[in-house]
């Protein structure tokens, strides 16, 4: 697995801080977080692969210092969004889990060949074709799912993937996130689905406040909430 | 382009696209020079036979060509009644090739392959234009159009909802907003995929 190490990091958005002093050492295969809505749970994740820079401090994926070496890291970390919708760039199914590839200097038939086996994967190679924008909901996440796990990434990022999704859709995406071989770092509101998960960490204000087993960290959780 | 190709291993769909494109101006313009009625009713033939080839569903090709019928309805008798019926006739005839090879282009050529022709095209331009951050653009230019469809009618929905239909501004201030929030997420979304260099 990778080791992502986040090395006393604050970060502010004008006044406001959203993160303080994240000391954190990063090594298991499945990690959750979890907080409120504005804890900072999104800008942590977003500091793992260079979309955020941090104010103070210093975030590294296997030694490589994100802010200094954002394109380096992103190839080895793919990020799922919250609304896939944002992330679809090319009209259509096939074509956007090929847009993915893109200056990695493959051939066309490795792209064609790699786009293929990803949509077989995800049960999306009956819409290779099809307009992405028409796909429902669960599909469009499956697509964001295939364009990024087609490039290979050694971590995969998701931040609260399945928020806008039914329970059905949820469960299953949620099942394909935790059959990976890659490391996963799942931001979520869904915490019956942290059960199977390696660590769980709980952001309230920007802080870390537990740091555990996925019962202990939602225990303290819970008892925040209360 | 959104969501008009049509799936197909034909020698049309596998025909390189700057080479269908160059076919196409040609055409167009070929077809603009022919002064017999003649002459035109062989090209319609050829092109319902290219259509035939590429396997075009008939409903696919009627939804591209279709709107051009229409408007030769009132064209035409226009057209004849200043200039003759043979006038009228060529003029149609000629629209209604151009219009049918331009839509079996796009029926038959994916987004990509357009891009990547474009790219192609603007190559010997590489010292000013950089043609990959061209076909980024086109490919999000054409992304943006559904995108942006859908956030209208969401906001028409909720301006129904809200009891504000008659109100332009409560049209276009979340249309112009959303437009800007759905940019900004779509540009944070292709950093994560290493697009941003």
């Amino acid at each position: 697995m990778s080791t992502i190490d986040f090395d006393d990091v604050s970060h502010a958005f004008g006044e406001r801080m959203v993160l303080r002093g994240i000391r954190l050492h990063l090594t298991e295969q499945r990690i959750g977080i979890v907080g409120a809505n504005g804890s900072g749970k999104s800008t942590l994740v977003r500091l793992i692969n260079g979309l955020i820079k941090p104010d103070r401090g210093t975030v590294t994926v296997d030694g490589l210092d994100v802010a200094r070496n954002a394109k380096a890291v992103r190839r080895q970390v793919g990020f799922i969004f919250t609304n896939p919708d944002n992330q679809i760039v090319m009209p259509t199914v096939a074509e956007d889990v090929a847009f993915t590839l893109r200056r990695r200097g493959l051939t066309p038939i490795q792209i064609a060949t790699r786009t293929q086996a990803a949509l077989e994967r995800f049960g999306l190679d009956q819409h290779a074709d099809h307009p992405a924008h028409r796909l429902s909901g669960g599909q469009k996440q499956l697509l964001a799912l295939a364009a990024v796990l087609v490039a290979e990434p050694a971590i995969v990022v998701a931040d609260e993937p399945t928020t806008l999704l039914d329970a059905r859709n949820s469960r299953r995406i949620t099942e394909l996130l935790l059959g990976l071989s890659q490391q996963v770092v799942v931001v979520t509101h869904q915490l019956d689905l942290l059960a199977d998960f390696d660590r769980v960490i709980v952001i309230e204000d920007g802080q870390v406040v537990a740091d555990d087993s996925p019962a202990a960290a939602l225990s303290a959780y819970r008892g925040l909430l209360a | 382009m959104i969501g008009l190709y049509s799936p197909g291993h034909s020698l049309v769909h596998r025909a390189p696209m700057l080479l269908k494109l160059v076919l196409l101006s040609f055409a167009v313009l070929g077809v603009g020079l022919l002064g017999e009625l003649w002459q035109l009713s062989l090209c319609l033939f050829a092109v319902a036979a290219l259509f035939l080839v590429a396997r075009i569903p008939l409903g696919a090709a009627w939804k591209q060509i279709g709107p051009i019928l229409w408007i030769l309805v009132v064209a035409v008798p226009l057209q004849a009644l200043f200039a003759g019926w043979a006038t009228a006739g060529l003029m149609a005839g000629r629209l209604l090739i151009a219009v049918a090879l331009a839509a079996l282009f796009t029926l038959t050529t994916t987004v990509t392959a357009v891009l990547e022709g474009s790219q192609k095209l603007l190559r010997p331009l590489r010292r000013w234009v950089d043609a990959d951050r061209v076909g980024l653009l086109l490919a999000l230019t054409l992304r943006c159009i559904p995108l942006v469809a859908e956030i209208v009618t969401e906001v028409i929905e909720a301006r129904r909802a809200r009891g504000t239909q008659g109100s332009l501004l409560a049209l276009a201030v979340p249309v112009v907003v959303r437009s800007l929030y759905a940019a900004d997420a779509i540009g944070e979304a292709l950093a994560a995929r290493g697009l941003d260099d």
